[in-house]
């Protein structure tokens, strides 16, 4: 069976699963702007949080051989694509044990063992990539899908156009989840793209575009796994909007003035893992006393990664010459 | 060795290498059904069928970035963007994407795409149709820069850049598809970054490349009527680029003049003049002298695009204020 069950079906294991993987991206993101201003990392940082459920949502609904691709707010992608913390704090400390071996840093997180396909810098310039992985799928008849995570800012751009075309033309199987947080760095949705509803601009390619509660990681993971059961049925692309929310600045150096507070305790209530929590409990999958060892475990676990960084090596200076180019 | 036109040596060079290696496809702009801008994919999609040769929307960026994402994950595509003024619209692609990504995320990845692009001026298509990006291209650390002159060269050398792990940007020019040469039959290679000699000479060297070899090698046989003894070589490339090639002839010449189409301002003659310099200052017995185009866009009217194209005349009279010293 290659399609993941319904969200309605989970079992508590699962559902248990998807808490503790955003709880880890949370301990992880809020662990990141104490280490930032002491200098053990450096560049952009931007942090995932308040966006949690939208990238576990992803990846709970697709499988390891599946691709995942992301921008540069991709911390919390590739932990929930299964890459385990250490080696991404240890990329943050730009250390040799890094996923990227220390010359990527925070926005070029890359795992090929969880088929983490790469955060990347240009909005948008990672779109057409994802269309070729997703057309290198069904040149080799494989059973693969690949989920393209952007911004709102991303839709705005030429390549993104070009993507969403090719994508349908050839009826890749892609996904594209358009993580909408709002705001393209301090521009508001409405004041840069005409269609503030931007899950139609998939419409003029014929794609169906599925507009979905981003807060909530249940909502995500099903859109994403009916899109992905249409992709592997060979009916092509779908567009996902996922509407949420960064809880922090564009980067760590943003203090985030063009929001109102009143705006950011609306969506503060909205947070999509302690809701989740208290569902589940509601619910009756699990007990308070679950979710806590859960936040423990979590918490001890970024610490370990934490104390990875710090001890593991940088990269020597024979490395500023390696993995230019293939060694012939 | 049968004579045959640079576009059918590249013509079989993707033949040849698309029956290979079934991972080898073809994409761009009007490959498929109507062969190619220039012909040059002529009879593939009647022999390789539609899922290995793909006519793309004009969207440069856009196909380009699939090929490069293709790549990542297994395959060895062949973009071709029509011309190199339209690869100017892919660059973010190839400076962001192609490029880099093999360094960014730590070499963990491979990107063996070939992207095959015709440039050059010389037919009064104006400002926007008549780019040569080499010198732009070999500012990208991680991108193969691979530029053919003759027939026999742009079969071996491209079937190389094809098997090439890393990213290559094949450079043709569009006034060589029809020039012809012997070229040998079968599977011949010609490993990248290695430079020819095309005509030997012991008193300046000509360094130059693609277009430029002819017009270096008509040079060199009217200098020989002047009494100079000029030597040809043919880089065939920018990256690698055989420096040791380089220090070899002017060590032997002691002196060198740079022919290019690029402009001259930034332009890869300037790079080689350095590196010269830097290598081989003793071996010098006159400063390095750069031919290329005028600084300005190319104009439309033909006297003046024959005056910002470098010419026989022009690299004749480089190279005899080269021999003064």
């Amino acid at each position: 069976m290659k399609e993941r069950k319904e969200a309605s079906q989970l079992q508590s294991t699962e559902l248990l699963a998807m808490y503790r993987d955003m709880v880890r991206i949370r301990e992880f993101e809020e662990a990141c702007p104490a280490l930032y201003s002491q200098r053990k990392m450096g560049g952009f940082l931007h942090l995932y949080s308040g966006q949690e459920a939208v990238g576990v949502g992803v990846a709970r609904a697709i499988h390891q051989e599946d691709y995942m691709i992301g921008a540069y707010r991709e911390h919390g992608l590739i932990l929930a694509k299964g890459t385990p913390p250490g080696p991404v704090m240890a990329e943050l400390f730009g250390k040799a044990t890094g996923v990227s071996r220390g010359k990527g840093g925070s926005m070029h997180m890359f795992d090929p063992e969880v088929r983490f396909m790469g955060g990347y810098g240009i909005v948008g310039g990672h779109l057409p990539l994802a269309v070729g992985m997703g057309f290198a799928i069904q040149y080799q008849e494989k059973d693969e899908v690949v989920v393209c995570l952007f911004g709102d800012g991303a839709t705005n751009q030429g390549v993104f156009h070009e993507a969403m075309n090719m994508a349908a033309l050839y009826r890749v199987p892609v996904v594209f989840v358009c993580e909408n947080n709002m705001y393209g760095i301090g521009t508001a949705v409405g004041r840069a793209s005409a269609v503030e509803q931007l899950y139609k601009k998939s419409c003029a390619y014929e794609t169906p575009g599925v507009k979905v509660d981003g807060m909530d990681v249940l909502k995500v993971y099903e859109a994403v796994r009916q899109a992905a059961t249409r992709a592997r049925a060979g009916e092509g692309p779908t567009y996902i909007e996922a509407l949420t929310y960064r809880f922090r600045g564009h980067s760590i150096s943003d203090p985030g003035t063009y929001r109102s507070e009143q705006e950011k305790k609306l969506w503060k209530e909205r947070d999509p893992i302690p809701n989740f929590g208290r569902w589940l409990v509601s619910e009756g999958k699990v007990k308070d006393t679950d979710l806590k060892t859960i936040d423990a475990e979590e918490k001890e676990l970024i610490a370990e990664a934490i104390r990875f960084a710090e001890e593991s090596p940088d990269p020597g200076p024979e490395d500023l010459w390696t993995d230019v180019y293939v060694a012939s | 060795m049968p004579l045959i036109t640079c576009r059918d040596a590249i013509n079989q060079a993707l033949q040849e290498e698309m029956e290979r290696d079934p991972n080898v496809f073809i994409l761009g702009e009007d490959v498929a059904l109507y062969e190619g801008s220039f012909k040059v994919t002529k009879g593939l999609l009647a022999k390789f069928g539609e899922k290995r040769v793909i006519d793309t929307p004009i969207a440069e960026a856009g196909f380009t970035g699939l090929g490069c994402g293709a790549a990542m994950v297994g395959l060895r595509p062949i973009v071709e963007l029509m011309t190199v003024n339209f690869g100017i619209v892919a660059l973010d692609q190839i400076m962001n994407n192609v490029a880099v990504i093999r360094y960014m995320f730590g070499g963990r990845v491979k990107v063996p795409l070939t992207i095959r692009s015709p440039g050059g001026a010389g037919n009064q298509l104006g400002a926007q149709h008549s780019h040569s990006i080499e010198a732009m291209l070999m500012h990208c650390p991680g991108l193969r820069v691979v530029v053919p002159s003759v027939p026999a060269d742009a079969k071996g050398l491209l079937k190389s850049a094809i098997r090439s792990d890393d990213p290559v940007f094949f450079v043709e020019h569009e006034g060589l598809y029809g020039v012809k040469g012997e070229v040998p039959e079968g599977d011949y290679t010609i490993p990248l970054g290695v430079a020819d000699v095309k005509r030997p000479g012991k008193d300046v060297t000509l360094i130059c490349l693609s277009k430029m070899v002819y017009v270096c090698l008509e040079a060199a046989e009217k200098l020989a009527e002047e009494g100079i003894n000029a030597e040809v070589l043919d880089l065939r490339g920018l990256n690698p680029l055989d420096l040791p090639a380089i220090l070899d002839s002017v060590t032997k010449t002691g002196r060198a003049v740079t022919v290019e189409e690029c402009w001259l301002t930034g332009g890869w003659g300037g790079e080689i003049a350095a590196l010269i310099m830097e290598h081989a200052f003793a071996a010098l017995a006159a400063p390095v002298l750069r031919v290329a185009s005028a600084d300005v866009p190319m104009p439309y009217n033909k006297a003046l695009e024959d005056a910002a194209i470098p010419d026989v005349a022009r690299v004749m009279a480089r190279v005899r204020e080269v021999m003064r010293y």
